[in-house]
């Protein structure tokens, strides 16, 4: 216990805090992916894997956009075309080939490896930068772009309160819930099914081509694991979310508490970081934690409602 | 109203587990037929409602609603005509959204869905009314999870949703074999008051045989994938629970055994 104080004191605490402007800018632009994440996983009941190749071709296409003389929010705008198409491809794997959603996600996400390379015209990086072109955001300027950002979600978040509230949003809504249902009320599952993942995916695209410009490169593996990260920031800003409010948030609030979730994730990332854990171990850090999050809740209602106790009592 | 000519269907063919399911059904209702639907354990009941509702296409022959040829109909383009209430109370209604919610949804039934609201203000007072003829308190929880009630309760909101937007014709697939005696009892009545006041065509699969009688003005006994009786207007209402088994085991030739249909 002592050794771990004095491990506390060892660490310079500016350092953290000087970091922490960035994770939250960071944890934004992440919380956009995190909010397309929470439509397929939460209300689409999809666990959708097409996300880590999405975020990449997001990625891609704003940063050779923006490098072949395109303003850089139209570039975006592209993105978030480019990763609706990534979506709808799942989609018709699943709805018309009948493949199973897992791995409809795990086949889309492995071709668009090849297809984000190709559109990065064969190079697995390429750099983009802040001081040749007009980008969005920036990673040098965190302040202005958590201000941007944050605008960018509440967008995101009013748009699709409203459409989650309209005919066609309610059907996406019956048919994660309750597909027989759904067909006896006349809801074509399918359309609904891609419909869903196209817009889940055309915010991941997004995220990442406003992750590629905040960064200020296209990396091929940029997209590795944000499955992960979108899972953690949903569940984290679940679990924050009851804490304070109980069952009662509304759908806007819940939104939002996805994207506080991933600010919250990133944060965590840059103190364990500070603490000492290599970076190399991140990624079986974030699966850890994603599985303990996962785990929580099943464990818990498992342990009021246990033969063992059962047993005892 | 409902035309079924000569249907048959086979589960599994090809394999140890071949099924003949249907095996030549046909039947015609007309308009404010309320046929209850009566026999063993995989005699074909729910299996006609199902090739009737569209859940999978049909081997042979044609079903036809209201004039119209739906044979070749996936399951969500017969829905416009049809409204359903399933054995299961969780399958029928939307656990995660509101009650008023799933009404609007079963209100849009066989619409096109568009960018408006999924639900308007005139719409919730309509529901408000409505769920206040079930008697069940449902009209000061409209803004619940359907999630948070009973079984009973969620058959009785199915009920309306499936005839909020008149239907051609009515599937009950044993909607109260689930419930308790009480709350059976209840959405039956309930069933029979809104099938007389909307004047509904409908057809009910039921295990009681008490219910198949006291009910509709036709009854149907299957067995083994067809019909084997078709009892109509007075002679039903003359029926009794003897009358039936006798019948069954005149027609099929082997014993009612199940227990269940006994117990009426």
């Amino acid at each position: 216990m002592f050794d771990l104080i004095q491990v506390f004191c060892a660490g310079d605490i500016t350092a953290l805090m000087r970091a922490l402007p960035g994770s939250a800018a960071q944890g934004l632009i992440w919380g956009i992916m995190a909010i397309g994440v929470f439509i397929t996983y939460k209300i689409l009941d999809f666990a959708d894997l097409t996300v880590d190749g999405t975020l990449g071709t997001g990625g891609a296409v704003t940063v050779m956009l923006v490098l072949a003389g395109f303003p850089p929010v139209v570039a975006t705008g592209i993105a978030c075309i480019a990763g609706m198409l990534a979506g709808i491809v799942t989609g018709l794997l699943h709805t018309v080939f009948g493949i199973p959603a897992i791995l409809s996600g795990i086949l889309t996400q492995i071709a668009l490896y090849s297809v984000n390379l190709n559109i990065a015209q064969g190079r697995a990086n390429q750099a983009v930068s802040v001081d040749m072109y007009n980008l969005i955001v920036s990673g040098r300027d965190n302040p202005l772009t958590i201000v941007k950002v944050v605008g960018i979600l509440a967008v995101i978040i009013a748009l699709l309160y409203w459409f989650f509230g309209t005919e066609i949003g309610f059907t996406l809504r019956a048919t994660g819930c309750n597909e027989n249902m759904s067909r006896a009320q006349g809801i074509n599952t399918s359309v609904a099914k891609v419909i869903a993942l196209a817009f889940s995916n055309g915010l991941v695209g997004l995220s990442g081509g406003v992750l590629a410009q905040y960064q200020g490169n296209f990396d091929v593996n940029m997209g590795r694991g944000a499955i992960v990260i979108g899972l953690a920031s949903v569940i984290i800003g679940e679990v924050i979310g009851e804490a304070l409010f109980g069952k009662k948030l509304n759908f806007s609030a819940k939104l939002a508490f996805v994207a506080v979730g991933s600010i919250i994730y990133y944060v965590v990332i840059q103190f364990v970081l500070w603490l000492g854990l290599p970076t190399i171990d991140m990624k079986l850090f974030s699966a850890i934690v994603v599985a303990i999050f996962l785990a929580v809740p099943y464990m818990r209602a498992k342990s009021k409602n246990s033969y063992r106790k059962a047993a005892k009592s | 109203m409902l035309e079924i000519n000569n249907i048959h269907k086979t589960f599994n063919i090809g394999t140890i587990n071949e099924k003949k399911a249907l095996n030549g059904v046909t039947l015609y209702l007309d308009e404010g037929d309320f046929v209850t639907v009566i026999g063993g354990n995989g005699a074909g009941k729910s299996t006609m409602l199902n090739a009737v509702a569209g859940v999978w296409p049909i081997d042979s022959g044609s079903i036809i609603i209201d004039g119209s040829d739906v044979t070749g109909l996936p399951e969500h383009k017969r829905a416009p005509y049809l409204g359903r209430v399933f054995q299961d109370p969780m399958n029928g209604t939307t656990a995660t959204m509101e009650i008023q919610e799933n009404l609007a949804l079963a209100a849009r039934r066989g619409q096109r869905r568009t960018l408006k609201w999924g639900i308007t203000k005139s719409e919730k007072t309509r529901y408000r009314e409505l769920l206040k003829s079930l008697d069940l308190g449902l009209e000061d929880r409209m803004s619940s999870k359907v999630g948070l009630l009973s079984g009973g309760q969620r058959q009785a909101v199915t009920l309306l949703m499936a005839t909020l937007k008149k239907p051609k014709l009515l599937l009950l697939d044993e909607h109260t074999a689930a419930l308790d005696p009480k709350t059976a009892a209840k959405v039956l009545e309930l069933s029979d008051k809104i099938i007389a006041e909307n004047n509904l065509t409908a057809m009910m699969v039921t295990h009681n045989m008490r219910d198949a009688i006291v009910h509709g003005n036709r009854l149907i006994m299957m067995n083994e994938g067809q019909i084997i009786l078709d009892i109509k207007g007075e002679e039903k209402k003359k029926l009794s629970v003897e009358d039936l088994l006798q019948k069954f085991e005149e027609v099929s030739g082997e014993e009612f055994a199940s227990d269940k249909a006994l117990l009426g």
